[in-house]
């Protein structure tokens, strides 16, 4: 067998698949959070991927970014959770319906 | 093309076992009943794709990987899991939203078909060159390039704004964070909100 970008290629849409899969099926909001990093993830390794393939360091670049953007968004979203968690018990996301405008 | 001569069985292997890795603890943390379990196969996730970045000379960022989303990122959801008590199950019984796991097969199941497809063929990359830097620079330069001076050069030159951009982003995380999970001191009235 040979290792070539289509194989990555493939790896990192069936992880994308399985990360927004989760999203959807899961109501647990850290749960939904984690899932969400699967699908970041995802798309790291294709970013990486296309680095190589293009032989061009921007794609690793990007990945860098989207790093740090992950970390922003990860420390926003607990202190949400928590502060939604302060107000009531449980973290089942269809309760939250009442956000709704 | 060049990264198919390249391959050599080890790199089949790494690959096949760091992917095996990767999508079992993906379905994993889908799969388990409890968030820290989720939270620990995500760690496992997070390695293997780790181990795919070094077998594409992505070296700097598995170590980056590995330090700031294993290491930080996945603590602080255990912080979190840990002081919240989050053990209670969900009630997946309850169905406010009809229909939609139905519509969750039909796109797995669509977008499955679709990546059987695509990845039959093996013309993705197009396209100009190293506009940025050149990675094969790492492993077949004369002499062999760190890949963190490609990176870091790239970064500082050509993406220097978008670095700058980020430290911006960071401290309005962080302010952010603080505010929301500060304990205010006392409940808004219902006039204050409405105003």
């Amino acid at each position: 067998m040979t290792v070539g970008v289509s194989q990555y290629l493939t790896v990192a849409a069936i992880l994308f698949t399985i990360g927004a899969v989760g999203l959807l099926i899961r109501r647990n909001v850290l749960v939904m959070f984690m899932c969400v990093e699967l699908m970041l993830n995802a798309v790291n390794l294709t970013f990486v991927t296309f680095a190589r393939a293009l032989d061009d360091v921007g794609g690793q670049v990007a990945v860098f970014f989207v790093l740090v953007v992950a970390a922003a968004e990860v420390v926003v979203g607990l202190g949400i959770i928590v502060a939604i968690f302060r107000r009531r018990a449980g973290a089942t996301a269809d309760d939250l319906h009442i956000l709704k405008g | 093309m060049h990264l198919l001569a390249a391959a050599t069985p080890v790199d089949a292997i790494t690959f096949v076992i760091a992917s095996a890795i990767v999508l079992l603890s993906a379905l994993g943390v889908v799969l388990a009943r409890n968030p820290i379990h989720s939270a620990l196969m995500l760690v496992l996730t997070l390695f293997g794709v780790a181990v795919l970045f070094v077998a594409q000379q992505a070296n700097f960022l598995a170590a980056v990987q590995v330090i700031v989303y294993a290491g930080a990122i996945v603590v602080l959801f255990l912080f979190v899991i840990m002081l919240l008590g989050v053990d209670r199950t969900e009630s997946i019984a309850v169905e406010p939203l009809r229909a939609q796991r139905p519509l969750v097969a039909i796109v797995v199941l669509v977008g499955m078909a679709e990546f059987a497809l695509l990845s039959r063929s093996n013309h993705w990359v197009t396209g100009q060159p190293a506009a940025s830097g050149s990675v094969r620079a790492v492993t077949q330069g004369n002499p062999p390039a760190s890949d963190v001076t490609v990176l870091a050069r790239s970064i500082f030159t050509r993406y220097l704004l978008p670095f700058e951009a980020t430290s911006i982003l960071l401290v309005i995380a962080v302010v952010g964070a603080v505010t929301l999970a500060r304990k205010s001191e006392r409940r808004p009235t219902e006039e204050e909100v409405t105003k």
